[in-house]
């Protein structure tokens, strides 16, 4: 693969209700951002993609409403609906198929619909919508048929939720950084067995912008380039019942490819900081488990050996994560913007000391129907 | 539109008009609900390459692409592999009317079938649910049946 590298970023703080703010405005701001970041300028930008979804902007063919927006009026521009590492995943492509520089753009604002309806629409029709699945009881049921296979306790996620909101609070963009404590997690409303309300992501609104350049243009850029090292995605089937929920098939064969494209042969070692896709609590456990971190059922050792802690010898989360800021679509490019900031050293005080080598995770779909990920590093 | 504007600084507005919409549930899907209809049972469909069968019945056996085409008649039993009891509000998709919380989703795997079926099952109480137990399905009445998945009105545990 040709060097190509990250050599902007930005985003917005994550809140409930941007009220101030259209789409319009947070994809222009973003876009202003990111090349203010860069120091590049619109004209060095050959190639433009926004990420946006039609139910959660209420709109249909909801990209042709930001284009402009995004400075794209000259360009040549196209669109991903789905998670924002999707979406970045695309514009590595196209700057791999010829174009010198893109730009990557997201948006979302859970508080303009009704995020359950929204989740609820993920599903099939005619077998599963009417029953009223929607992201947190599919995702309940997910976490409970991982409890049973490995024994897992609900403390164990509830303990995630504790890391995560913690470390937001040295993250300026959270939405919840929170002081918590495992007994507060435990005793929070019971949302849908075993999930409760602090194992759950908040419903936020928020924009973010990368972009993407061939070498020769990174050299243009002012920022230290963070070069893509590996990226990869697999999907698995869409219902539910046809998944071993347990089992995030699809992670393990992302990972894999990612690993081999960057040359990493034992990713526990290799690896500085990582920033994943945790919507649940849960989640984090049993996608490290899925990142070959550790072996199946050992995702919760991870936390409670201290190794996935702040000081411990593999980050995770050091942002607080999704668990503690998520606008839908935009939360997996948030990821990829932590670990860019974290590697370029400057997370400022979610800094992982001397981080050279980071990954990043994006899902798309309920329960991590398909999963993205990235290894990016401050070396060639 | 609403009568009552709130006329703050920034001005919101609100859209409510429903976008019906009409799918298909193809050949296979409607010979479930008749089925269904007909003799309260589930039909299945078996993959000529893997041998794993599939509920509700589908074109497509998606790991080895082959066509499917053997319907299996599947009785109306099965065993929870996962469960979930949901204590938030939220409307019946079907009717727009809130359904009385708490509720059960499960995972349950019908006899005779590989993969796992969605449905709710009548029991709140989380002490007495576990996965393993075994399960029937309860069904409307024919003449209440609308050729939906609602016409399977629960789970129940047995025994
Ligand atoms: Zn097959």
């Amino acid at each position: 693969m040709d060097n190509i590298a990250i050599v902007g970023v930005a985003q917005t703080k994550y809140e409930r209700r941007k009220k101030d703010k259209t789409y319009y405005d947070l994809v222009f701001e973003m876009t202003k951002g990111v090349l203010e970041d860069s120091g590049l300028t619109l004209e060095d930008i050959d190639n433009v993609i926004t990420v946006s979804n039609d139910f959660l902007d209420g709109r249909t063919i909801s990209s042709m409403a930001v284009g402009e927006a995004a400075g794209a009026g000259d360009k040549n521009i196209s669109t991903v609906e789905g998670d924002g590492t999707f979406g970045a995943f695309y514009g590595a492509m196209r700057v791999l198929g010829g174009f010198n520089t893109t730009l990557v753009v997201a948006h979302s604002k859970g508080s303009e619909g009704d995020v359950k309806h929204i989740t609820n629409g993920m599903f099939d029709p005619i077998f599963q919508r009417l029953l009223g699945l929607e992201a947190i009881s599919a995702s309940a049921l997910q976490a409970n048929a991982y409890m049973d296979r490995y024994g897992v306790r609900e403390e164990s996620f509830a303990r995630v939720s504790v890391k995560n909101h913690a470390n937001a609070k040295n993250n300026p963009y959270a939405h919840l950084p929170m002081e918590l404590t495992i007994e507060d997690v435990m005793a929070s409303q019971k949302m849908a067995d075993p999930i409760k309300l602090l194992d759950c992501s908040p419903v936020s609104d928020g924009a973010a912008a990368i972009i993407i350049a061939n070498e020769a243009h990174a050299r243009k850029a002012k920022t230290k380039p963070v070069w893509i090292k590996g990226i990869a995605h697999c999907a698995e089937e869409y219902f539910l019942g046809d998944r071993d929920l347990t089992n995030p098939k699809s992670l393990r064969d992302a990972a894999k490819r990612a690993y081999a494209m960057a040359g990493i042969a034992d990713p526990l070692k290799s690896l500085d900081v990582v920033e994943l896709y945790d919507a649940f609590s849960y989640m984090e456990p049993l996608w490290l488990e899925g990142l070959g971190l550790c072996n199946p059922g050992d995702g919760p050792k991870l936390l409670d050996d201290g190794i996935t802690t702040m000081s411990g010898a593999l980050p995770v989360n050091p942002s607080g994560g999704v668990l503690s800021s998520h606008a839908l679509l935009v939360a997996g490019l948030a990821r990829i913007i932590e670990a860019v900031l974290q590697l370029r050293g400057e997370a400022e005080n979610r800094q992982v000391e001397g981080a050279k080598t980071g990954l990043a995770h994006g899902i798309n779909g309920p329960c991590g129907q398909s999963h993205c990920v990235w290894i990016l590093g401050t070396e060639k | 539109m609403a009568t009552e504007r709130d006329y703050g600084e920034l001005l919101t507005l609100t859209f409510s008009t429903p976008m019906p919409y009409e799918w298909s549930i193809g050949k296979y899907g409607s010979l479930f609900f008749h089925e269904i209809r007909e003799s309260q049972r589930f039909t299945g469909i078996r993959c000529p390459q893997c041998g794993k069968v599939y509920v509700p019945p589908r074109r497509l056996c998606a790991p080895c692409f082959k066509e499917l085409d053997e319907l299996i008649i599947l009785p109306n039993l099965g065993s929870i592999m996962a469960f979930s009891v949901v204590n938030y509000p939220f409307p019946d998709p079907a009717t727009g009317e809130q359904r009385p919380i708490p509720y059960t989703y499960g995972c349950i795997k019908i006899e005779g079938s590989d993969n796992i079926f969605n449905h709710v099952i009548d029991e709140t109480n989380v002490e007495k649910i576990a996965v393993g137990m075994k399960v029937a399905a309860v069904f409307k009445g024919k003449e209440e049946m609308q050729g939906n998945i609602q016409d399977i009105r629960h789970f129940r545990i047995l025994g």
